[in-house]
């Protein structure tokens, strides 16, 4: 798949900008600050409905502006799709599809599927684990969108179980659990149980189909030493299998286990919102071990390991790789031009042109502060 | 801000249901400039709606006498009863014309969120009900999320020991629909939640 043509109005920096695009390689060029982020930041949140840079919607939308639009024209399979999205921070976002308003914006989720790796993906390997759940996660339901529902399902039951766990250690305080909290913390132990391990049998698939995936990325971009492997850290326990009856009855378990440290505590101690993606290199672990360079080359590898595993399951993202090549030298650069090499459509983002290997150079795309001009062929 | 009676019936729109500040306004004045007679129906249907309507002392569906008209009905059976969370789910499952028995309004489902536990529903009501030994059988048709599958859980515990059969109301494809227009994630749980025919 790839963009045809993105839109943007009143979108951060951008009062109005149309841009066509060609499928394979293009760079987009532009000293610091000049808006190349903002553009590829538009089209991933087309894809995502997320920005990769901010929590809100109110940055996105150009100062002094009320609203943003993001238009598309993808294309896939041959066969051209329009997407717009009008980001009305504050109110819900509206979306159409070709020509027709969709009920909700969620509908438009998978018309552009995009992998991007940012210089915020530092955070991906230094912060806390809720950012690599989210990775794993994301990806699960890149593969399979049904797990949209279990995610969600698993989220509002740990919610549930929460305010139960809550208003259980509230009462004992006063004195004296309500026997009705205790009847239905059984209810909500299954539920967590069933909903967990169907989360945690995807993650565990998810993981091991990655793995070999991750090692061939870091070994392509990263300066040599060290193999970089991942494995999924459950507070279950390790040596997991993907095996769904068998996680629910272990949840169940470590449930009934850890009963009085939960009420104790007014919160869900057990189950895969706590778990963990665990990054090492050689024999150590990534974080408070590897350098800024090491952390870096994980974090890249990890998104560009995701890209290879949707292109193995016959998925063609748009691949967007915004500030790489400037921290690499030449040598990685071209290994990790051979490795994306074939992309059906790929964005490369730099202030130096130079930086980016031959092959990769396509259709060159100059930025300036609120414009971006495709730069005639040489 | 207007003055009176208007904005008293501005702010008594405004607190219902799904109605915005800017509804409850046209809503006023479109009363303010309706036909006397059309005013005194509604203002009719207002007062009758709280003085008539009481809930069915059995199964708590919304009634006009002690009993609600299903549960007065002789033709339904006994021995089925229906658990639902609201009212209007009564009114949704008799469209379908595909249920004889009779019904049990819960008022809401477990939601330990919003305070709402088993004590604050009618299960006490419906236990007892299943107690006289004529039930056989228990459909739980509460909502399909969360809240809505946690209580058919817990009803479920209490209710299978005593020997009645329990079922669950199957979801996953909506109805009436191509299988080409169901979204991908209602399709996809629905094919991994595939049951042997
Ligand atoms: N909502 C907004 N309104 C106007 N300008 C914005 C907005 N958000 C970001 N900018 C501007 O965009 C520029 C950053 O653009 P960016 O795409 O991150 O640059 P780069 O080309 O280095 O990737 C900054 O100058 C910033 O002031
Ligand atoms: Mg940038
Ligand atoms: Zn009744």
């Amino acid at each position: 798949m790839y963009v045809r043509r993105v839109e943007l109005i009143n979108f951060r920096s951008y009062e109005r900008v149309e841009v066509d695009l060609d499928p394979g390689p293009s760079v987009l060029v532009g000293r610091n600050g000049v808006g190349k982020t903002n553009l590829v930041e538009a089209l991933g949140y087309v894809a995502t409905l997320d920005s990769h840079r901010v929590a809100t919607d109110v940055p996105l939308v150009r100062a002094g502006a009320a609203s943003a639009v993001v238009r598309c024209a993808i294309v896939h399979d041959g066969r051209e799709l329009l997407v717009e999205l009008e980001i009305v921070p504050g109110r819900a976002n509206r979306a159409r599809l070709g020509r027709s308003p969709v009920r909700r914006p969620r509908e438009i989720l998978g018309a552009l599927r995009m992998v991007l790796f940012a210089p915020e993906d530092l955070e991906l390997v230094r912060g806390d684990p809720d950012q690599r759940r989210r990775y794993l996660d994301d990806l699960l339901v890149a593969r399979l969108p049904r797990f949209a529902g279990v995610r969600a399902d698993y989220d509002r039951v740990v919610k549930q179980r929460n305010a139960l766990l809550r208003t259980a250690y509230l009462s004992r305080k006063v004195g004296g659990t309500r026997s009705q909290d205790m009847s239905t913390l059984a209810v909500w132990d299954t539920h967590l149980a069933r909903h967990g391990a169907e989360l945690l049998a995807g993650r565990l698939e998810l993981v091991a189909a990655l793995g070999p995936h991750v090692a061939k990325a870091y070994d392509a971009v990263a300066a040599g030493r060290g193999a970089a492997a991942i494995a999924y850290a459950a507070r279950l326990g390790d040596g997991l299998t993907p095996d769904r009856p068998a996680l629910e009855q272990a949840l169940l378990d470590r449930l009934a286990e850890r009963r009085v440290a939960e009420i104790e505590r007014g919160t869900t101690l057990v189950g895969p919102h706590r778990d963990d993606l665990a990054l090492t290199l050689g024999d150590l672990p990534v974080k408070g071990y590897a350098s800024h360079g090491e952390s870096w080359s994980v974090a890249l590898a990890l998104r560009l390991a995701a890209y290879d595993l949707l292109r193995a399951d016959g998925i063609e993202p748009v691949l967007v790789l915004d500030d790489v090549f400037a921290e690499l030298d030449t040598g990685r650069r071209e290994r990790l031009a051979e490795l994306v090499s074939g992309s059906a459509q790929l964005l490369v983002t730099c202030a130096v042109p130079e930086d980016v290997p031959a092959a990769l150079r396509g259709a060159r795309y100059d930025v300036t502060p609120g414009e971006v001009h495709r730069a005639p062929a040489a | 801000m207007y003055e009176g009676a208007i904005q008293d019936l501005i702010d008594e729109l405004g607190r219902l249901p799904g109605v915005g500040p800017k509804s409850a306004q046209r809503i006023a004045f479109h009363i303010l400039s309706a036909d006397p007679a059309d005013v005194g129906r509604l203002a009719t249907a207002l007062r009758k709606v709280k003085e008539l309507v009481r809930f069915c002392t059995t199964c708590y569906n919304v009634a006009e006498s002690e009993q609600c008209r299903i549960c007065r009905d002789p033709r339904r059976t006994e021995e089925s009863i229906c658990v639902v969370e609201e009212p209007k789910d009564v009114v949704a499952i008799e469209r379908t014309g595909e249920f004889r028995g009779k019904y049990h309004v819960l008022g809401g489902a477990i939601n330990p969120l919003e305070g709402i536990g088993p004590d604050n529903l009618r299960i006490r009501e419906l236990l007892a009900r299943l107690g006289t030994g004529a039930v056989k059988e228990l459909i739980l048709a509460t909502d399909p999320n969360t809240e809505g599958e946690a209580t058919a859980t817990y009803l479920a515990l209490m209710v299978k020991p005593m020997g009645i059969d329990v079922s669950r109301l199957a979801s996953g494809l909506p109805v009436g629909g191509d299988l080409e227009y169901a979204d991908e994630i209602t399709l996809g749980r629905a094919f991994e939640g595939r049951r042997a025919v």
